[in-house]
């Protein structure tokens, strides 16, 4: 393994082990960092150690103490003295990096805080890759960070898995922070891409940690099947030159098949034993078009039962569209319509899109033309863009 | 750590209660504190008078200036606070979940306190 794939999949890890023996993020950042300067001036001449995970731990650790030695003036930092001096070894716990996932994903941070920090803490991402995935000015993001570290410290969140009364709460928001990650990097908000795969495989590694350290939590079961079914389209999402290619037209022959195998695995188990949760369904309707030979082909009737059942659970308009766009797939168009119209998503463009091809399966060719412009007026990204303006040339001929 | 719970509420909404409502609501407030206390998870708590009672001083011109009520037309006014002693903020938060007064039209801000914060600074 090279340096950088050893920073790509142990950072976070080592972090987590470091921060609970220093108790302060900054201190633990900057002790790695060092650590990693030095691997990469030692190791190419003396070779790379049998253990590298261990030899970047121990380094760290010895440049924290380093730092906390020039620090020594009050007795603030006395317990953490004692606690890195005194450590034998310092083992890295599987618990550490749960840990650390729960740190920053507390409620008490903002969500856009959250994922950043998440980001770089856990997921050893720099400022700079943060600020281009999200196309935001890097300072935004390092001031982000910042802040929130700060409040980690000043108002002590602690560095610990929540007790068992609060464990379901606190898994849904780092659930729901691992979703935002991959949501971001599978249908980019802004910028001239849709996938911004780098976003989407950080999100999946989360959401394999999350399963790992967290094997009965079914809900992280179903997520992580969520993302790998999503994902498994990934390829085929957008042709050559970039444009939207839609669940319909996509080629399914190059669909990723070893992660739709995972991921209707996951799903199954995330539906045994209970009731089914938000992530599980969503994964269980994304299983259902996995397996499906064609757009034409699925199951309609079993994607509408899905979102119905989605729809009772977790209540919202966009739920609501595409539980209206299964009903137009398994009952017809003209059942679908007037439902359509109920749906109040004022600024999302998807809403409009749908009408319009609704209107345009009717041969209500120019109101289909009329929402196709609505549409247009809305979408934010290019690809996108051209997709809505192809569209509304078909209808406008 | 120390924390300070402050209790925000909706005046319109508070004055609205009934006289024995708002009994109920005050004994159960007081309950809750004395048993914080006890636990040695408070170390004081006040609960202020209406805004109507209110003078609030600043400088204007270089003079102090009063005036009745609060400086700015708010409808969440502070009501009171609770000075919580807690290991970490997930302590703290689970505690002002369980303040009896929690309901539509009140809100609670959790806030560290800073240690030696009205000391000098150079002496800290």
């Amino acid at each position: 393994m090279s340096l950088e794939e050893i920073y790509r999949h142990e950072y976070g890890r080592i972090l987590a082990s470091l921060i609970r023996a220093v108790r302060d993020f900054t201190l633990a950042e900057d002790a790695l960092q060092e650590a990693f300067v030095v691997a990469h001036t030692l190791w190419p001449s003396r070779g790379t150690p049998a253990n590298p995970g261990a030899w970047l731990l121990t380094t760290a650790r010895h440049k924290a103490i380093d730092h906390l030695r020039r620090r020594r003036m009050a007795g603030e930092k006395h317990f953490e003295m004692i606690t890195l001096a005194t450590a034998d070894e310092l083992t890295p716990l599987p618990q550490d990096k749960l840990r650390l996932i729960f740190t920053c994903c507390h409620p008490s941070l903002a969500p856009e805080v959250q994922v950043a920090l998440t980001l770089k803490t856990v997921c050893g991402l720099t400022t700079e890759e943060i600020a281009r995935a999200y196309v935001t000015p890097v300072a935004t993001i390092a001031q982000r960070i910042v802040r929130a570290k700060t409040k980690i410290k000043l108002a002590a969140i602690p560095y610990e898995v929540p007790a068992d009364d609060a464990l379901i709460e606190r898994v849904e928001a780092a659930l729901a922070v691992i979703y935002l990650v991959f949501n971001e990097g599978y249908s980019a908000s802004a910028g001239p891409t849709l996938v911004r795969a780098d976003l989407c495989d950080e999100a999946i590694r989360l959401g394999r940690d999350l399963v790992a350290l967290m094997p009965a939590q079914r809900e992280a079961r179903g997520l992580l099947a969520l993302m790998l079914l999503i994902d498994a389209r990934r390829a085929t999402r957008t042709d050559a030159t970039g444009a939207l290619v839609r669940l319909e037209d996509q080629d399914r022959s190059r669909w990723d098949h070893a992660r739709i195998v995972e991921g209707a695995a996951l799903v199954e188990s995330s539906l045994r034993d209970g009731p089914a949760g938000a992530y599980a369904i969503q994964a269980a309707i994304a299983a259902v078009h996995a397996q499906a030979p064609s757009w034409q082909d699925s199951d309609w009737k079993q994607i509408l039962v899905l979102y119905s059942l989605l729809s009772r659970l977790q209540p919202s308009p966009i739920i609501e569209l595409n539980r209206v766009v299964a009903l137009a797939m398994a009952e017809g168009p003209e059942k679908a319509l007037p439902l359509l119209d109920r749906i109040e998503l004022p600024g999302y463009h998807l809403l409009p899109a749908a009408r319009a091809q609704l209107l345009r399966e009717l041969g209500r060719h120019s109101e289909a033309a009329e929402a196709y412009r609505a549409a247009l007026r809305l979408v934010k990204t290019e690809p996108e863009r051209r997709f809505l303006q192809l569209r509304l040339s078909e209808v406008t001929v | 750590m120390q924390y300070a719970m402050l209790v925000y509420h909706h005046e319109p909404e508070f004055l609205a209660l009934s006289p024995s409502e708002r009994d109920r609501l005050r004994n159960e407030c007081a309950d809750w504190h004395d048993r914080l206390t006890t636990d040695g998870r408070s170390s004081g708590a006040m609960r202020l008078e209406s805004t109507a009672t209110a003078t609030t001083v600043r400088q204007a011109d270089g003079k102090p200036v009063l005036t009745d009520g609060p400086f700015a037309e708010t409808k969440e006014i502070l009501a009171g606070f609770v000075l919580l002693e807690c290991r970490d903020l997930d302590e703290a938060l689970a505690l002002t979940r369980t303040f009896p007064a929690l309901r539509p039209g009140i809100s609670l801000e959790v806030r560290p306190v800073m240690p030696n914060g009205t000391r000098r600074a150079d002496a800290t």
